[in-house]
């Protein structure tokens, strides 16, 4: 193909030559969009090979618990009795805890980075906010362990424990050791921070200047300007920065299971160690030898399957709803 | 608005009505008002980037603290030692990294790449709503059940670990991530720019590859490093897939060593020269990925500016 | 032609590459479970490759690395769990794996190489350690009251029953805060073993395994997180393998063992422990037994074998002779280096015997 030496705009003489090349480049088009729709397929083909094998793996503990895997705390390997409430728990509350920290700082950053900072400052904070991302998670379990940890237990949960109303309330209770659904909530917040800015800040930076500019001869302040017209633009965007979050958040297992306790139970208290379905099939799977246990470590494994679909679920519908009033 | 009089002599406009000053007086408090409201937001953005940077601070801090003693030569040029001898590196580790980034690069980002323009490019339709629903329910996956799955399959049947395994539970570990962010970055491209090549001659297809892609590309960049900074520092699905290696080894059929194992059986073990070997394995690592995001960008960079109009 | 059109090209090539030999190996999945295990081919630069427990991990580096230097064979032994390493050796992705805890008749049947022999390494041990500033002097403890620990049953540092076997130190009424492994563990079976062997509650309730149902405690990830968690929090008693405790210069305390002795963990204890536990066991053994509660007056209680599993059959005369001269090493030369990094080594009577056993691996012959 010499696609660099054909010219864009050909002179009349080539009339029978365009012809050839529209034709041409519909075979490129049809090649083009095979094979878009072939990688585009590639997801639910993966996808759907796992859900098998998972399924297929989970169906023994399935079929001996029933339902009660889903609402018991009975977790006793050595007895084949499994219930994985306090994990479904555990992951529900440590990802909520992990969002509702990490998007606000999140945005705040991209907003900071695509419409205040200066250009020379732009790259660099940008780079060290994405780095967050490369650094392993056993690392950020370790520095959770003798870094985080001791700083939560001294200064923080004493400090959450003491405010005025909300302090003795059910999410503050309970003896402050250390190992908490906070612990892990929080680390799990500086893991999926990078996720959702870098999106946000990629998908602000992209949003034309006629926009701003609009806003800005109407009268707006920058920070007007940045909420109504900037930030909605790039709304789809941002909501997908923070469903890639939100996947991370879900299905993180060594950090979180360093800070989290692991013990298998379920609590209002954010002080309160507890456990996650990720982090449990992580440590248990290495060491699992029983035919029951290992599927019932795979039915956790399916269970979160499922909590993902809902929560995308829920996720797409949100997006739906606001891109339809956006519309109308 | 209140009518305006015949313009005095004098220049200057009628005395204005009472109401018309109320009203000007109403716009003065609440201008002052978003100014201040303007000032505050510029400062809690300020405030935010500042909190989010301060985890990575502390964290580098820590491991240079940590491990920094550990760097030196022997660091990047032996494979480990026993516990006990003094010495040894993490040089087969670090090249095996190298070797899984690329393989899972090169299974990850074509498929990543290309679901994300047929994404954008086919937004609305079934297909297209179901593939990037799956993609989220891919992503939120723990890294564990995809070693297993890699495991099941490329594993098992072949009778031994091997890198490309691991490669390719990596490179399926970033396509959600890679999918993602090219998509949405496609997708902000105005549509002007489409039609304007559309409108020059250029086919379909070449106006998707040619000129949205690269348009697009430095945002897609973004995603592709933030995928690869993800999957550099994985473990678990590590485990099942290349096990891990003490020698050198560079083929994608046998068990190769990875930075994220090495720095996990160091961290676990109950030897302090360890830990600090683990501690200086994660700069490196982290060094690694920083290496690469710059040179993606130096690569990418492009010569019009930023996105936008 | 543009970069990135080239680059989408290639990658779509390289892709299709990929995927091919995915495509082969995926229709073998399940011709792939055949009788034998898939012979060997040579795995270039490796000739063994073994995987199993974390708890022997540095000692077998160790070996593989003297063994190296000296007969110049690569070995390579990943820790990946003892489930993982039974798992890995049912299926024949491994020549050899390590386990902390004996394979059950179960997990044996589901080889697919044939019989497996198990033959004890190292010996390991696990402590009790404890945060508790104010005590200079290892406590003493008896079996029944850690596991009444363990239990919930004791709570406070100054029961009566702690405080009458050591008179003198300083306890006061704080909390004990138990810390538990938060994973599957061999460490925690050979706890969990030894409790099921001195308290019939304990037996009752929890029982024996790598992963159990904890009535009471953290959780602590790894060795390395319960140490690193007792060293934090005063008032931690916790249980870590022996060099956890040394490594990190924790607080160590003396368990009564079955002869009534109250015993400090270390190397000729544990080591004691094995001869004595050796002594009663008749020729025929699998050696899949256990040690803990050894009698012997300086026996240590609380100690284990860690196993290497082979297939008593190798199919592959090469690496079958390969394996068996490094376990022959490992178990006449080896066995010196053990002491340096805590690990206790097999008494050696049990030595002796053990390469009687390797002498009866087939090399060669097919089962």
């Amino acid at each position: 193909m010499s696609e660099a030496a054909r010219p864009l705009v050909t002179t009349r003489q080539d009339d029978t030559g365009i012809a050839a090349r529209i034709e041409g480049s519909a075979i490129g088009d049809s090649v083009y969009r095979w094979m878009t729709t072939a990688f585009a397929l590639c997801v639910p083909v993966i996808l759907i090979l796992i859900a098998i094998g998972v399924g297929e793996a989970a169906w023994p503990a399935f079929k001996t618990f029933g339902l009660g895997f889903l609402t018991s705390s009975d977790w006793d390997p050595p007895h084949n009795v499994f219930g994985a409430a306090p994990a479904i728990y555990g992951t529900i509350v440590s990802s909520i805890v992990a969002l509702v920290i990490a998007t606000p700082l999140a945005l705040g950053v991209a907003i900071f980075l695509s419409e205040f900072a200066p250009p020379w400052l732009r790259q660099p904070v940008a780079f060290l906010v994405d780095l967050l991302a490369a650094i392993p998670s056993v690392v950020y379990g370790l520095w959770g362990i003798f870094v985080l940890q001791p700083f939560l237990r001294d200064r923080v949960m004493p400090f959450l424990a003491g405010l005025p109303v909300v302090g003795k309330s059910a999410l503050f209770e309970g003896p402050a050791y250390g190992p908490s659904m906070l612990g892990a909530g929080l680390i799990l917040a500086i893991m999926v921070l990078p996720f959702i800015s870098a999106v946000s800040r990629e998908v602000l930076m992209a949003v034309p200047r006629s926009q701003r500019e609009a806003a800005l001869a109407l009268g707006a302040t920058k920070w007007e300007m940045i909420a109504d017209a900037v930030v909605p633009y790039a709304r789809s965007g941002i909501i997908g920065g923070i469903i890639l979050g939100l996947g991370r958040a879900l299905g993180e297992t060594m950090a979180v299971t360093m800070l989290i306790g692991n013990v298998h139970q379920i609590s209002a208290s954010l002080f309160a160690p507890g456990y996650t379905m990720a982090s449990l099939i992580a440590n248990e799977f290495a060491e699992a030898t029983g035919d029951l246990h290992l599927s019932a470590l795979m039915a956790v494994g399916a269970v979160l399957f499922v909590l993902t679909l809902i929560v995308n679920g829920i996720a797409r519908w949100l997006v739906w709803r606001v891109s339809r009033e956006a519309r109308s | 608005m209140a009518t305006m009089a015949p313009a005095k002599p004098s220049g200057r406009g009628p005395r204005p009505s009472g109401v018309q000053r109320a009203a000007a007086e109403r716009t003065r408090t609440t201008l002052g008002r978003r100014r201040v409201v303007n000032v505050v937001m510029i400062a809690v953005t300020l405030v935010a980037a500042v909190v989010a940077t301060l985890p990575l601070v502390f964290i580098l801090w820590h491991l240079v603290q940590a491990g920094a003693s550990s760097i030196n030569l022997a660091f990047f040029t032996q494979i480990p030692k026993p516990p006990g001898e003094a010495g040894g590196g993490m040089a087969n580790a670090i090249v095996g990294t190298l070797v899984l980034i690329g393989a899972a690069s090169a299974f990850g980002l074509p498929i990543g790449i290309g679901a994300g323009l047929y994404l954008a490019e086919n937004r609305g339709t079934m297909l297209a709503n179901t593939v990037r629903f799956l993609s989220d329910v891919l992503n939120g996956l723990p890294s564990i059940v995809m070693g297993i799955f890699a495991w099941q399959f490329l594993v098992k049947p072949m009778g031994k670990f091997t890198a490309l395994a691991g490669g390719i539970a990596l490179g399926a570990m970033m396509i959600p991530l890679v999918t993602r962010t090219t998509e949405e970055m496609i997708s902000i491209v105005p549509v002007s720019l489409r039609e304007a090549a559309l409108a020059l001659g250029y086919s379909r297809w070449r106006t998707s590859l040619v000129v949205i892609l690269r348009t697009a590309l430095p945002g897609i960049v973004t995603g592709a490093l933030v995928a690869v900074s993800r999957i550099a520092g994985e473990t678990a699905p590590l485990l099942f897939t290349v096990l891990g290696n003490q020698f050198w080894s560079l083929s994608l059929r046998e068990p190769i060593a990875a930075l994220p194992l090495q720095i996990f059986n160091f961290a676990i073990s109950p030897y302090d020269a360890q830990h600090s070997l683990a501690w200086a394995g994660a700069l490196v690592l982290i060094g690694i990925v920083l290496i690469i995001s710059l040179a993606a960008r130096f690569a990418t960079r492009s010569r019009f500016g930023h996105g936008g109009d | 032609m543009t970069r990135s059109t080239l680059f989408t090209l290639a990658a779509a090539g390289l892709m299709s590459v990929v995927a091919c030999s995915g495509s082969d190996t995926k229709g073998a999945t399940d011709s792939a479970a055949a009788s034998t295990p898939p012979s060997a081919a040579s795995r270039g630069g490796v000739d063994l490759t073994g995987a199993g427990a974390t708890f022997p991990y540095p000692i077998y580096s160790k070996w593989i690395s003297d063994y190296n230097a000296k007969a110049g064979i690569k070995i390579n032994y990943q820790a990946i769990g003892s489930g993982g390493g039974i798992r890995q050796l049912q299926e024949g992705t491994v020549d050899f794996g390590a386990s902390d805890a004996p394979m059950t008749d179960e997990e044996m049947a589901k080889a697919k190489g044939g019989p497996i022999l198990h033959i004890p390494t190292v010996l390991g041990a696990v402590v009790l350690t404890y945060n508790l500033p104010d005590v200079t002097q290892p406590l003493n403890l008896s079996g029944e009251i850690i596991a009444d620990i363990f239990l919930g049953k004791i709570t406070k540092w100054n029961d009566s029953r702690i405080v009458s076997l050591n008179a003198g130190a300083k306890l006061s009424a704080r909390d004990i805060i138990v810390v538990h492994r938060s994973e599957g563990s061999g460490t925690t079976y050979i706890f969990s073993e030894y409790l099921t062997a001195v308290s019939p509650a304990w037996a009752a309730g929890p029982g024996k395994g790598k992963e159990l149902k904890w009535p009471v405690g953290l959780g602590g990830r790894g060795n390395d997180g319960v140490s690193g968690q007792v060293k934090q929090t005063p008032g931690t008693l916790g249980y870590v393998e022996l060099a956890y405790a040394n490594q990190n210069k924790l607080a160590v305390a003396k368990v009564r063992n079955a002869a009534g002795q109250f015993i400090a963990p270390a190397i000729a204890s544990i080591t004691a422990a094995a001869a004595g536990a050796v002594e009663k066991l008749p020729a025929t053994t699998d050696y899949r037994v256990s040690i803990v509660n050894a009698p012997g007056a300086d026996a240590y209680p609380i100690s284990s074998f860690t196993w290497l599993l082979v297939y008593q059959h190798q199919a592959n005369a090469a690496k079958g002779k390969k394996l068996v001269d490094f376990m022959k090493w490992a178990l006449t030369e080896g066995e010196g280096s053990a002491a340096a990094l805590d690990y206790a080594p097999l008494p050696a009577s049990l030595g002796a015997q053990l390469l009687d056993r390797l002498a009866s691996i087939q090399v060669g012959t097919a089962s």
